[in-house]
């Protein structure tokens, strides 16, 4: 009998018992914390669910396929939530497999979980969600007009849809419903939207949606919503009213202000939670303290949408990216760098395109110490006593963004400039090469709504015996 | 009072890849309030400081967490080439010295 059956039948002979999810792992593949993770299954719960991904990490990810995290941890991590989920048989739920849940990373991280299966003797139900695009499903819904900006980027093209790297939906909790009916012991999705890991089984349970989906948001950062906050498992127990919050490391304490605090991370809108089947409001919310280390959460309400959306994502490749890195202590140069290293872009062009020709790559310099982070307008009041220079260079290939950045480095080291005392070099390098390769730069080209009838023929579900 | 007097957390991040959020949380009601009923507190003043016009800043008061969220559209797509901060967790510095 699979765990997703097992759970079904438990809750059937006592539908009035409580729920118990553990939130693992905001972002798996960092490592699990061990002790608070061992005192998770203690607890029992009824499904462990972590999330492996989201934007944050930039494009890059999506658009190469590779994982912004390490094989190694990332199976660490895997094998952790697998070993711990069987020694229970109750169901592990992953979204976002492989840092941004395209195609690639989707199928790295289940190559993963067919080794462990294998090295740790486990049988067990696959489910998987995949959630890349079809294309010709997005253009259409570009020509009918159903594709929405969210503003910044612009109205999506069937050009850019064509010319992405890669392409995403956020699966749903529709999707993982899906994925419970067929009875696995483990899913694992592509991009997925994080709620969806822990709402699906609430939902297919009969739990009032509103509740669950505030505590989906919230579990799914793990311990973060805690004081003081951190990436230790969490245990929701959740009820038909509401739900119970309490942070498997002792030393973190879910408060009232620390849960209510948490709806603002990362969000636009901190009273909405917006999904492709509908939104949760959390304005009427009630947090309430059970004891020191515990709050109950009570009042989200569900609105379900009068029309489904998926939000889309893609990556497109810019170019190929060199860097070169280091360092000034000299004050003539620190006080004149902004124009030097204008007057450097300006030699270098000359020096590697022939006869006046246009740029065919950017060169920017980043000057810290000055402006590098924030933009500021003016210079500081007080010059700093030394600045970090990088400088970033993008061109068609890898060797001529080299090309770019050695042309840059010799000749902003022997930059000549009024009042220049140190003749023999105006900068330190760290270490030599001091320029580096640091491989295909890509921009998120869509990050868009679309509206849809069907969900399910965007994110198929297969099943596999591993 | 300057903003870094008043807050015990000032804090941004992006809000999906378009848009940065920014958080001011305080340690009591009295300076929530008094943040919160700043007129130093307004789209026109913050607006400048990340390039970005009035009408695209949003300001909402969340007083159950006794914070403020500020919301605003980035200058570009994070981790486009060009960008300063692909994850957004350093541009609360120049609110710090908001005269509230």
């Amino acid at each position: 009998m699979s765990a997703v059956r097992r759970l079904r039948e438990r809750f059937a002979a006592d539908p009035s018992r409580p729920l118990k999810l553990i939130g693992a792992s905001g972002q798996l593949g960092y490592g699990v914390p061990q002790a608070a993770f061992a005192e998770a299954l203690r607890r029992e719960p009824d499904m462990i669910g972590a999330d492996m991904g989201s934007t944050d990490i930039g494009p890059a990810f999506l658009g190469s396929g590779d994982m912004a995290t390490s094989p190694q941890q990332t199976r660490r991590d895997l094998a952790t939530l697998i070993k711990g989920a069987r020694s229970l048989d109750i169901p592990l739920i992953i979204g976002s497999a492989g840092s941004a849940g395209a195609g690639p990373h989707l199928d790295a991280t289940l190559a993963m979980v067919r080794q462990i299966a294998r090295e740790e003797g486990l049988s067990l139900r696959l489910a998987v969600i995949r959630s890349d695009m079809p294309r010709d499903s997005v253009k259409a819904a570009v020509r009918a007009g159903k594709v929405r900006s969210l503003g910044l980027l612009a109205e999506l093209t069937e050009a850019e849809v064509d010319g992405a790297s890669a392409l995403v939906g956020q699966a749903g909790t529709e999707a993982f419903i899906r994925a419970l009916e067929q009875e696995p012991d483990v899913i694992i999705a592509g991009r997925a939207c994080d709620t969806g890991i822990y709402a699906c089984i609430p939902q297919l349970l009969g739990f009032p949606l509103g509740p669950a989906m505030h505590m989906a948001k919230i579990i799914e950062c793990a311990s973060l919503c805690c004081d003081p906050g951190g990436r230790d498992p969490i245990l929701a127990t959740l009820d038909r009213d509401g739900f119970v919050l309490e942070s498997m490391n002792p030393d973190r304490r879910a408060t009232p202000m620390s849960v209510a605090a948490h709806s603002l991370y990362e969000q636009a809108d901190p009273n909405e939670i917006i999904e492709p089947e509908g939104r949760a409001n959390v304005s009427a919310a009630h947090y309430e303290a059970v004891d020191e280390r515990r709050t109950r959460v009570s009042g989200a309400l569900w609105h379900p949408a009068s029309q489904m959306t998926v939000k889309l994502e893609s990556a497109t490749r810019v170019g190929e990216r060199a860097v070169l890195l280091a360092g000034s202590a000299d004050p003539r140069f620190i006080a004149g760098a902004r124009q030097i290293t204008e007057q450097v872009k300006g030699v270098v062009q000359g020096l590697v395109c022939p006869d006046g020709a246009e740029p065919d790559y950017t060169l920017t310099f980043r000057l810290y110490g000055l402006d590098a982070v924030y933009n500021w307008p003016e210079p500081p009041a007080t010059p700093p006593r030394e600045i970090f220079v990088m400088a970033e260079v993008i061109a068609d290939t890898s060797a001529r963004a080299m090309t770019v950045a050695k042309s840059t480095k010799q000749y902003l080291l022997h930059h000549g400039f009024p009042g220049r005392l140190s003749t023999s070099g105006n900068i330190a390098f760290p270490f030599t090469p001091p320029e580096l390769t640091a491989g295909t730069a890509y921009r998120f080209s869509a990050y868009h709504v679309m509206e849809v009838d069907d969900l399910a023929p965007l994110f198929p579900v297969m099943v596999e015996a591993v | 009072m300057r903003l870094i007097d008043l807050a015990r957390v000032v804090r941004s991040k992006n809000a999906g890849p378009l848009h940065l959020t920014f958080d001011l949380m305080f340690a009591d009601r009295a300076s929530y309030e008094r943040c919160v009923q700043s007129p130093g507190l307004n789209a026109g003043r913050i607006a400048p400081l990340y390039g970005v016009a009035p009408d695209d800043v949003r300001i909402q008061p969340y007083p159950v967490a006794l914070a403020v969220k500020i919301t605003l559209p980035r200058l570009m797509p994070a981790g486009s080439p060009g960008d300063h901060d692909v994850y957004g967790a350093q541009q609360h510095v120049p609110l710090l010295e908001l005269e509230l």
